[in-house]
């Protein structure tokens, strides 16, 4: 077993540094520096200054310097400073900005598995049912609408028109003056949209996953042999079916990390959350390489981390692959 | 050997049809396909044709679906943005499926090596967010249709290079392939000609599904302002126009944003009724 | 805000809902919620004002950053020497009084005293001294140390005198003075301010308001300084949400969730006429600081010569711009400066509308009608691709109704659409365009040395048109040369009538800007110079404070 997660990890190490090496590719297929967006178009800076500008952030050295600097630090997580005016470092700004989207994602993972595996189990159960059709369409629906328009839509319901929930952000303005209760409360009500549609944008893929796993397991020699036992389908189909059947949908779970993060550039916009997607797109926006590197980086290494965990995982239970 | 396969085809379209959400899906897929192909059929209005007197009608016999934020009949613009929309699903996807099929194949034939290689390089993609990628190299070249395509194809085809892959690995040991190389078949030969056709199944699903996050991706993309850009319509810059107009406009969201939500259903519900219809598990129920 | 000296690029902003307010002239206001103007009412302390922004603050300090976000935060801090008045003419900030010597070539500014920094520090000329030495310094990534640059010799010989001399008379110059002040005693151990925590994250300044929080990302706040040399600012707390999104941006206006935003035209015209929202919220409407243009590439064989240049003015509709893209809310533009402010010359030759002219202008040329209806000159077509940023709203529907246009008289015209730093950089920069449509902001003080003058045509630099006119050169130095504004308004009425002639650019408008504010704030009285420019005279009268948590 040990030796299977050695090996394991040992894989992520050129995976590694394939990720860094791409992301760096990617910056610099780039036209356009960074001091672009600092100085472009302002009457009042010119040729001079902005090649102070340029001196400034080290862009004059030929590429595989710069690319050897950044994978120096990169191995100590130091992705070095942010090329927007103020500076900070890379980490900090990340760091600051993980919590909140991890946070919604997390709570919307939260609703997709409390959700999809009920729905999966009881769509494969009871296939082509009614229950079976209606569900699928639903699910799908929500993978198919487009987020932003679902996002106003229930924000002019709920925020407007109803007044229930807020309509963006993460806290009230009076937030500091709450109790501590009432800050949690403030707090859950400014996640309710934001989770509530990212994780029925997810439901899709987990509810259907699990749902062809269930086919496949119930299709199996043994639950008809359960079956034939007389054994009651409850039992059959919760002790036998499913355990079988989640499985595979635990490993799943390590792959949607980057959709998920991927995902939140919309939300967040719409919702003005200020969270990793905003950040990374402010990034884009203003070529702010060593942001752009820093959460791509960081991005993947997560996913890699989920997928490893998910893997082993599923080795922990299923012997199969151990002695593989 | 052709009858059978004649047969087999028929047998698979029956069993689809078979499948009620299926079918539906794949009615609604028809439905816009034939509207992207003969867009003049549906709308003889010209989509581009500004008229500033008559900004932001509400839908009226002379315009069914209402006018956009300058004037233009929306329901040219969305038959159209249909053609765009779809075009950019399917080339994006053709992209996807092209490169991904070659990758599959090659790794799961040759083995050893390549197959190490160019798994771990599928590994390192499937670890970066891929909105992320995209995001960067749209931001980075210009938003034209072109690089729209090309940037959501080549991040897209990790999925289907091991759905290939898994597949060439499992038929590369029958018996057929067997007896072609017995007969002096070539790699290239026995890899195009024997194990390719056979891989083209899951590859169908994997592509009708793509087909419709591609058409999602565009929107997000138009969103942010980096989709295809106006005046050209697509489905995506059309909702991302009425978007800020929703409450007093809403012709200019409800209608694009159904447009979307009923091709990507039915492409969804298409591509997994393909699957269900060709797993030879599911057979015989 | 009140600050307006910094020619920060307004076009930055996508379709911009930065939520405070430009300075400008021409003022009109609609409102039918209630106005304090005739009651006699006593302005009251507290509550708070929320407006919404579309982007976050990057830092606080003017001289290092260059987005409109971060220059509104600071002017609540920060004071300049000298700052604009409602009719837009300069007055004096923290300089009481100034002179400039017979010559033009040296300025006296007299300081005020008693002013104190906010953490009780007494202000003095050794901070402009400083200020001064920071932004010719090398080491200070500051975008703005031209105009300092021209300095011949700066020196403070009291406490509150400071005196700038140049080696030419150089108007613009007093205007320059206008940037944040800032504090030696804070600052001085900064090689590089923007590094410093000022910048970073807690800015000390001068102004009316003190600095509270900045939650990257989400807000800023501000609280009313008690000791501000003008009198404590009635609104006790100033609170800039970051909304990135237009769309939850007039939402939240609906709502209640912010007080004031920047409409855009649609939302003005169509979408706010409701009672409901007549009567909670007041807007506002004067003539914005910034105009957009299309304009061409003068070394393009099709643009080289005047006639055609003229011709595509004819072509265009500015009507037909007006009505599309600001929905009326805005003006014609005929040349690069703001109407209604001084130097702002109206009897220039102008080019209406006329499309039958254009395609006369264009055949006497020796462009002919084709086959495909498009005019051929030698086998060539006439085509032609115009650039402009991605995700700007305006800008696109202005690029398809010039596309319109121009097709009526033949003329092929393909848009393209870049996303901006690209733009700018691989673009514009390298000279690599047929046509551009963009816009300038316009700065209160008329000099546009860089944007005309044939000195500025190398890489990098902002004539990218590649204009080259002696006249204008001369009448450019000019210009600057002199502070008497008889001399100044002559050589730049006579600038905008060549202008006019030789069409560079095909001025395009000048928009409005269109501010909302919620209806309990009162003291607003729209001038010149916009609505802000008073901003601390602003209350709520007592029974309607809404925030009441942040009494002090």
């Amino acid at each position: 077993m040990l030796r299977y997660v050695f090996r394991r990890l040992l894989l992520t190490v050129p995976l590694l540094v394939g990720i860094s090496l791409i992301s760096f590719l990617v910056m610099h297929m780039a036209p356009g520096g960074p001091i672009g967006v600092a100085s472009d178009m302002n009457p009042k800076a010119t040729a001079e200054v902005r090649e102070r500008l340029k001196a400034y952030y080290g862009l004059d050295q030929p590429l595989y310097i710069q690319y050897g600097r950044w994978l120096g630090r990169m191995a100590t997580l130091d992705f070095g400073q942010s090329f927007s005016p103020d500076g900070r470092q890379v980490v900090d700004k990340i760091r600051e900005r993980i919590p909140v989207t991890l946070s919604i994602n997390v709570l919307s993972m939260g609703i997709i598995f409390l959700v999809a595996i009920p729905i999966g189990i009881y769509s494969a159960v009871r296939k082509d049912s009614w229950f079976d059709r209606i569900s699928t369409v639903t699910v799908f629906t929500g993978f198919a609408v487009p987020t932003f328009w679902l996002a106003l839509l229930l924000m002019i319901l709920f925020g407007v028109k109803l007044g229930w929930l807020p309509i963006s952000g993460l806290v009230s303005l009076e937030h500091d003056s709450f109790s501590l209760a009432g800050r949690i409360w403030d707090r859950a009500r400014h996640l309710v949209l934001p989770v509530l549609l990212a994780g029925f944008g997810g439901l899709a893929g987990f509810s259907r996953y699990m749902r062809s796993n269930m086919l496949e397991v119930i299709r199996q020699d043994y639950i008809a042999t359960a079956k034939a036992k007389g054994l009651p389908e409850r039992q059959v189909v919760f002790r036998h079916a499913m355990r079988n059947a989640l499985l595979p949908v635990i490993t799943i779970l390590g792959l949607s990390v980057p959709d998920l993060l991927g995902g939140s550039v919309i939300f967040e916009t719409i919702f003005a959350i200020p969270g990793m997607g905003q950040l990374f797109y402010q990034g884009v926006m203003s070529r702010d390489y060593p942001l752009i590197m820093g959460v791509l980086v960081i991005g993947s290494f997560l996913t890699l981390i989920g997928n490893l965990l998910a893997d082993v995982g599923y080795a922990l239970a299923d012997p199969r692959i151990r002695t593989g | 050997m052709a009858a059978e396969a004649r047969s087999m085809f028929a047998d698979f379209l029956r069993r689809l049809a078979r499948n009620r959400l299926a079918a539906a899906g794949g009615a609604a897929v028809l439905f816009f396909f034939i509207v992207s192909a003969f867009p003049h059929a549906f709308s003889s209005h010209d989509p581009n044709r500004i008229d500033v007197l008559r900004v932001l009608q509400p839908p009226s016999a002379d315009h069914p679906l209402g006018t956009d934020e300058l004037g233009r009949d929306v329901l040219a613009r969305m038959v159209h943005g249909a053609r765009i929309s779809l075009k950019v699903g399917f080339v994006a996807v053709g992209i996807a499926t092209s490169i991904g099929l070659l990758v599959g194949l090659f790794s799961g034939f040759y083995g050893g090596l390549t197959d190490a290689v160019l798994m771990r390089f599928v590994d390192i993609m499937l670890c970066f967010p891929t909105f992320f990628l995209i995001l960067s190299v749209i931001a980075f070249l210009e938003p034209s249709i072109y690089n729209i395509m090309l940037v959501i194809g080549v991040t897209g085809w990790m999925g289907v290079s091991r759905l290939v892959r898994a597949e060439t690995l499992s038929i590369k040991e029958r018996d057929f392939v067997a007896a072609a190389r017995a007969q002096g078949a070539g790699n290239a030969r026995i890899i195009f000609r024997h194990i390719l056709p056979n891989t083209l199944a899951p590859v169908l699903v994997a592509a009708t599904l793509g087909v419709a996050g591609a058409i999602l991706t565009e929107s997000a993309l138009s969103f942010l302002g980096i989709g295809v850009q106006p005046p050209t319509p697509s489905w995506g810059n059309i909702l991302t126009a009425g978007k800020d107009n929703i409450e007093f406009a809403w012709w200019l969201s409800v209608y694009p944003g159904l447009a979307i939500l009923f091709t990507v259903l039915g492409y969804n519900l298409l591509g997994e009724g393909i699957r269900d219809a060709v797993d030879p598990r599911l057979r015989g129920r | 805000m009140r600050r307006l000296l910094t020619a920060v690029f307004v076009a930055i902003l996508a379709a911009g809902s930065i939520g405070l307010l430009a300075g400008c002239a021409g003022e009109k206001k609609e409102s039918s919620g209630k106005e304090a103007a005739g009651k006699q009412e006593t302005p009251a302390h507290g509550d708070a004002i929320v407006f919404g922004s579309n982007g976050d603050v990057s830092g606080f300090l003017t001289a290092v950053t260059s987005d409109s976000a971060s220059h509104d935060a600071a002017g609540y801090v920060f004071n300049g020497l000298v700052r604009y008045d409602k009719n837009v003419k300069l007055e004096g900030e923290l300089a009481e009084s100034w002179e400039v010597a017979p010559g033009g070539k040296k300025i006296t500014f007299r300081l005020r005293k008693g002013v104190k920094w906010h953490d009780n520090v007494a202000f003095t000329s050794e901070d402009v001294m400083f200020t001064y030495r920071r932004m010719i310094d090398p080491k200070t990534p500051t975008a703005y140390a031209e105009d300092f640059k021209q300095v011949r010799r700066a020196s403070n010989p009291d406490p509150y005198t400071f005196v700038v001399e140049y080696d030419k008379p150089f108007a613009p110059a007093l205007a320059s003075w206008g940037i944040s002040i800032l504090p030696k005693h804070l600052l001085g151990k900064y090689e590089d301010i923007s590094r410093s925590p000022l910048n970073k994250s807690h800015p000390i300044g001068t102004g009316p308001y003190k600095f509270v929080e900045w939650k990257p990302g989400e807000r800023v706040v501000f609280e009313a300084n008690p000791d501000y040399f003008e009198g404590r600012p009635y609104i006790q707390r100033v609170i800039t949400r970051v909304i990135p999104d237009q769309a939850t941006m007039f939402l939240e206006l609906k709502s209640g969730g912010i007080d004031s935003m920047n409409l855009t035209p649609l939302q003005y015209t169509r979408q706010t006429e409701t009672g409901e929202f007549r009567k909670a919220y007041n807007k506002y409407r004067y003539t914005a600081f910034n105009y957009t243009y299309l304009g061409f590439r003068l070394s393009h064989p099709f643009f080289a010569d005047k006639k055609i240049r003229q011709a595509i003015a004819h072509a265009i509709s500015k009507k037909e711009l007006v009505e599309g893209v600001l929905f009326g809310l805005g003006q014609e533009a005929i040349g690069p400066y703001k109407p209604g402010t001084w130097v702002y010359n109206p009897d220039v030759p102008k080019f209406p509308y006329d499309p039958a002219k254009a395609k006369g202008l264009l055949a006497e040329a020796g462009w002919k009608p084709g086959a495909a209806g498009t005019l051929e000159k030698g086998g060539k077509e006439f085509q032609f691709t115009v650039l402009t940023n991605a995700g700007n709203e305006s800008r696109a529907k202005t690029a398809a109704i010039l596309q319109q246009n121009l097709a009526a008289v033949g003329i092929k015209m393909e848009i393209r659409t870049l996303e901006w730093s690209a733009f700018i950089n691989e673009f514009v920069d390298k000279r690599k365009f047929d046509a551009v449509i963009l816009g300038w902001s316009v700065t209160p003080d008329p000099d546009q040395y860089d944007i005309w003058s044939s000195k500025k045509t190398g890489p990098k630099e902002l004539n990218f048109v590649g204009y080259a006119n002696p006249e204008v050169d001369r009448l450019l130095e000019e210009g600057r040369r002199t502070f008497d504004i008889e001399m100044r308004k002559k050589a730049y009425f006579r600038i905008q009538e060549i202008l006019a002639e030789e069409l560079p650019y095909v001025f395009l408008y000048v928009p409005d800007s269109l501010p909302a504010v919620h209806q309990r704030f009162h003291g607003i009285e729209p001038a010149a110079a916009g609505i802000s420019y008073n901003f601390i005279k602003w209350y709520v009268p007592k029974g309607q404070q809404k925030y009441t948590s942040f009494q002090k």
